[in-house]
Order: C-alpha cells, then sequence, then structure tokens
C-alpha cells in the first residue's frame, strides 16, 4: 500500500516538472525539433537536468540491496538491440513530431482540457492496445535480486 | 512563437529526474510513462501493482493543474487538428509500446541507466520527430 504513496509522490514531481519546463507545451516541443527553422533548444535543457539528477541518483539508489516500499528493483535486462525496438522508436518519433506530445506531456495537459490533447491520448491508448495485437515480443523485464 | 527558457526548462527537467529518482528508490520502478499508462490499459492480464500506477498518472495530471492555480495555466500551444493529433497519438502509443519506451522510458531513465537499447531509441525518436517536423513544416507547407 505504501507504494501507492510513492506513485503519487513521483507523478506529482514528474507533472511539475513537465510544466515548469515547458515540456507540456506541444509548440515548444516542434519548435525544439525544428532544427531547420526558428530553433529553441530549450528541452536539451530538460533532458540534461533531468540525466543530472537520475544519474547520480540512480547510481546510489542501485547499490542498495531492494527499494524502500518494494520488495525488489524491477529493471529491464535486456541490452542488445532489435528490429522491433528501432521500429517502435521511429513511429513513436513520427507521431511525436506530427502532434508535440510524447505520452507525459499529453497526460499532464489532460486537465486543461483541449479537444486535441483528448483525441491524442485517446488514440495514444488505442494504440498501446492496438500493439499488443502483434506476435508476441521477448520478455522484456528481469526482477533484479 | 516559444521562446529559449534555459533556466525554467533545467529546473523543470531536474524535477523529472528527482520524480524518477523518487519511484526508483521508495518503489523500485522505471519512471517510464508508456510502460505504466500500458500496463494500466491492460484488462486481461493481472495487474498486481496497479494501485501505484494509477496513483503516479493522477499526480502527473493534477500537479499542472494545482500549479496553475497558483502561477496561471502554462503556455499550450497545440497547432494539429484533432484529426492529426488522434493519428499522431495512435503513433506514439503504438510505438512506445513496440519499442518498449518513450522519452522518459529510454530518453531519461534508460540513458541514465546507460542502456543501449535506451540510447539507441532516443537517437531514433529524435531523429524521426526531427524528420517529421521538417517535412510538415518546410517540404510540405514550403515554408
Amino acid at each position: 500500500m505504501r507504494s501507492v504513496l510513492g506513485g503519487l509522490a513521483a507523478g506529482l514531481l514528474f507533472g511539475t516538472g513537465l510544466a515548469i519546463s515547458g515540456m507540456i507545451n506541444p509548440a515548444k516541443v516542434m519548435a525544439f525539433l525544428d532544427i531547420a527553422g526558428a530553433w529553441d533548444p530549450s528541452l536539451a535543457f530538460v533532458m540534461l537536468g533531468a540525466l543530472l539528477v537520475a544519474g547520480p541518483g540512480y547510481r546510489l539508489i542501485l547499490r542498495r540491496s531492494r527499494p524502500l516500499f518494494e520488495d525488489a528493483f524491477v529493471l529491464p535486462a535486456r541490452r542488445e538491440l532489435d528490429s522491433r525496438l528501432l521500429a517502435g522508436a521511429a513511429l513513436f518519433g513520427i507521431g511525436w513530431g506530427l502532434g508535440g506530445y510524447c505520452p507525459g506531456p499529453a497526460l499532464a495537459a489532460l486537465g486543461f482540457g483541449k479537444v486535441q490533447t483528448l483525441a491524442f491520448a485517446a488514440a495514444m491508448a488505442a494504440g498501446m492496445i492496438a500493439a499488443r495485437y502483434l506476435p508476441a515480443p521477448a520478455a522484456h523485464s528481469g526482477v533484479r535480486a | 512563437m516559444p521562446e529559449f527558457t534555459p533556466l525554467a526548462s533545467l529546473a523543470g527537467g531536474m524535477l523529472i529526474g528527482l520524480a524518477a529518482v523518487v519511484l526508483m528508490l521508495l518503489n523500485g520502478r522505471i519512471a517510464g510513462i508508456s510502460g505504466i499508462t500500458a500496463s494500466l490499459l491492460s484488462v486481461s492480464r493481472a495487474v498486481p501493482d496497479r494501485g501505484w500506477r494509477l496513483a503516479f498518472v493522477a499526480g502527473l495530471i493534477l500537479a499542472p493543474l494545482g500549479l496553475a492555480q497558483v502561477e496561471g495555466a502554462p503556455a499550450m500551444t497545440v497547432a494539429g487538428s484533432p484529426a492529426i493529433m488522434a493519428l499522431a497519438g495512435f503513433l506514439v502509443g503504438f510505438g512506445t509500446v513496440l519499442g518498449n519506451g518513450c522519452t522518459s522510458g529510454h530518453g531519461i531513465c534508460g540513458i541514465a541507466r546507460l542502456s543501449p537499447r535506451s540510447v539507441a531509441a532516443t537517437g531514433v525518436f529524435m531523429a524521426a520527430g526531427i524528420a517529421t517536423v521538417f517535412v510538415v513544416r518546410h517540404l510540405l507547407a514550403g515554408g
């Protein structure tokens, strides 16, 4: 039950970060991706800030034998590249460039009730469900004891 | 046209990184939004830890609304029509499940763990996003 509080705390921090950073604004995301136009490099700073905290933070945390609220860390174990990964990333990137939302900002923007946000999020859910009907992938998550 | 906001973006990014650290320290989980969302959408399989995922998404939706009470609504300009946004959303949903992650799971959490899969995926979705904006804005629109 404590893990619900962990999820809520992380979600609140994540949503605040998306709003403050400007990632919640599709026009800003598109301006970052528009390197041939009036390029706005701001979102590189979002990634830099996130990695400055998460990189060292993960290193420290993963020295522990277990997280505070659960019995084990659950980390993706695979390291090799495959065509599903690359094709999926390419399709995602096309959608990202077309709409200016990736999954986090799309959800974080839902509360503001724009019809385009709702259309994006509903179709995103449909796309996630549709992808399950592809042939089954190899197991991709391992529990680190 | 959006303005260059390095400090706000850096600060927001650090909060996102902190969110990833908090979820790993407390729950031992990757803060990948597409993975968390896709798990919530599965009704057929038993998902034992639906609770923290629902709480995470609730926090993600509520935090910007709370912030808007203090600072006013954030700038949010959506250029695409609802039909274009639906097409974009479908590609994002399908692609992130196929590729096991999105900007957060691969771009932040995966790169922070130095996962080769995440480094490659991030390079590919960045390149695809840049190429798509180039085609839409500069080739199709003639601008």
